[in-house]
C-alpha cells in the first residue's frame, strides 16, 4: 500500500509546481481543505489541468507508477475529486492502491 | 534561431530522415524515432527505436528527453504508414494498425510533448496530414480518414494548448518520392498531380521550407492551421 504521506507530500509539490504558475496573489493552500475548483473556488479550469498534470508528473516520480487520474471514473463520481487539495489527494490513494 | 530540441517521429527515411538532417545542418539538438535503426550518426542526434503507438516506450523515450535535455522545442509527427486498398478488400487489422499509427501514435505524442513545451512556455508542433484527405483519394479511404483525424485533432489541440505558448499546426505534403508511394503507380501520381495548382512532384525541401516557417519563434501567432502543398 502506498504510504499516505508520500502522497500528500507528492500533491503539495505539484501544488508548489502550480502555484508558480499562477498569477500574482492567487495561490493554493497546502492544507487538506484547500478548496480547488467549484463556486468557491480560485482555479480557472485550465489550471485544474495543470495540478492534475503534475500530480500524474510528482507520482510517477515518487512510486514509478504511471496513473491516469480525469478519466471518466473520475468525472462520474457524486462528489468530485477535485474539489479540494484532501479529496484530490484521497483519489490518487484510491488509484495507488 | 538558438539552438533547439527538435524531436521528428518516422525519422529512419524518407521525409522524416531529410527533416533530421536538415534541422541538424541548422545546429539544432535532435531526437528521432521509428520502429528500426538509423544509421545516421551525429553527437547532436539521438536515435529511439519503438512504435509510436506503443504509450509505455513512448513515454519512456519523454522521461529520457526531459532528463537528458530538460526541454523540448519542436516536435514533428512525420510517421505515418499507407495501405492502398478498396474498402470491400481492406482488412480491420490493417485499418486499426494505419489509425493507430498515423493517429494515436500523433495524438499520444502531441499529448506528451506538450507536457514538456509547457514547463518553458514554448513549443512548436506540426503534424503531417495528408492530400489524400482534401482530394478524396479512392483506394485510400483509411488512410484519408486517419490524417483527416489527424487534421480535426490540431485544429482543437490548438485551441487548448495555446495558452501555453504551445502552437500545433498541420502541412498536408503533396506526392514525394519516399517509400510511402513506392507501390502507387506511376499513372495513379500523375493523375493526383494533375489535381495541384502547381503540377510537380513534392521535394524534401517543400517540406521543410514549410516547417522552418511554423516552428520559428516569430510564428507564434499562426496556430490550428493546415497547409497544403502544391495548391491543393
Amino acid at each position: 500500500m502506498a504510504d499516505r504521506e508520500r502522497i500528500q507530500e507528492a500533491v503539495y509539490r505539484a501544488v508548489d509546481e502550480l502555484n508558480k504558475q499562477l498569477p500574482k496573489g492567487v495561490a493554493v493552500n497546502k492544507s487538506p481543505d484547500a478548496v480547488l475548483y467549484g463556486k468557491t473556488g480560485k482555479l480557472e479550469s485550465i489550471d485544474v489541468v495543470t495540478l492534475i498534470m503534475e500530480v500524474e508528473d510528482q507520482i510517477k516520480a515518487e512510486f514509478g507508477t504511471a496513473i491516469t487520474i480525469a478519466d471518466d471514473r473520475a468525472m462520474s463520481r457524486e462528489n468530485s475529486p477535485f474539489l479540494t487539495v484532501g479529496s484530490l489527494t484521497d483519489y490518487v490513494a484510491e488509484l495507488l492502491n | 534561431m538558438s539552438q533547439q530540441v527538435v524531436l521528428i517521429t518516422g525519422a529512419r527515411k524518407g521525409i522524416g530522415r531529410a527533416l533530421v538532417e536538415h534541422y541538424l545542418a541548422l545546429g539544432h539538438s535532435v531526437v528521432g524515432c521509428s520502429r528500426k535503426q538509423s544509421d545516421l550518426v551525429n553527437d547532436r542526434y539521438t536515435h529511439y527505436c519503438l512504435d509510436v503507438a506503443d504509450e509505455a516506450v513512448v513515454q519512456e523515450m519523454f522521461s529520457q528527453i526531459a532528463a537528458k535535455s530538460g526541454r523540448l522545442d519542436v516536435l514533428i509527427n512525420n510517421a505515418g504508414i499507407a495501405s492502398m486498398n478498396h474498402v470491400l478488400l481492406m482488412s480491420t487489422a490493417k485499418a486499426r494498425e494505419i489509425m493507430e499509427t498515423n493517429f494515436i501514435g500523433t495524438f499520444m505524442m502531441c499529448r506528451e510533448a506538450a507536457r514538456l513545451m509547457k514547463k518553458n512556455r514554448f513549443g512548436r508542433i506540426v503534424n503531417l496530414a495528408s492530400v489524400a484527405t482534401p482530394l478524396k483519394l479512392e483506394g485510400e479511404a483509411v488512410y484519408a480518414a486517419s490524417k483527416a483525424a489527424v487534421i480535426s485533432f490540431t485544429q482543437v489541440a490548438a485551441k487548448e494548448l495555446a495558452s501555453f505558448g504551445i502552437t500545433v499546426n498541420a502541412i498536408g505534403p503533396t506526392p514525394t518520392d519516399t517509400d510511402l508511394i513506392r507501390s502507387v503507380p506511376q499513372e495513379k501520381l500523375d493523375q493526383l498531380i494533375n489535381l495541384q495548382a502547381i503540377k510537380r512532384a513534392g521535394t524534401f525541401g517543400d517540406v521543410t521550407n514549410l516547417i522552418d516557417f511554423l516552428i520559428r519563434p516569430e510564428s507564434e501567432f499562426i496556430t490550428g492551421q493546415v497547409i497544403f502543398l502544391g495548391g491543393v
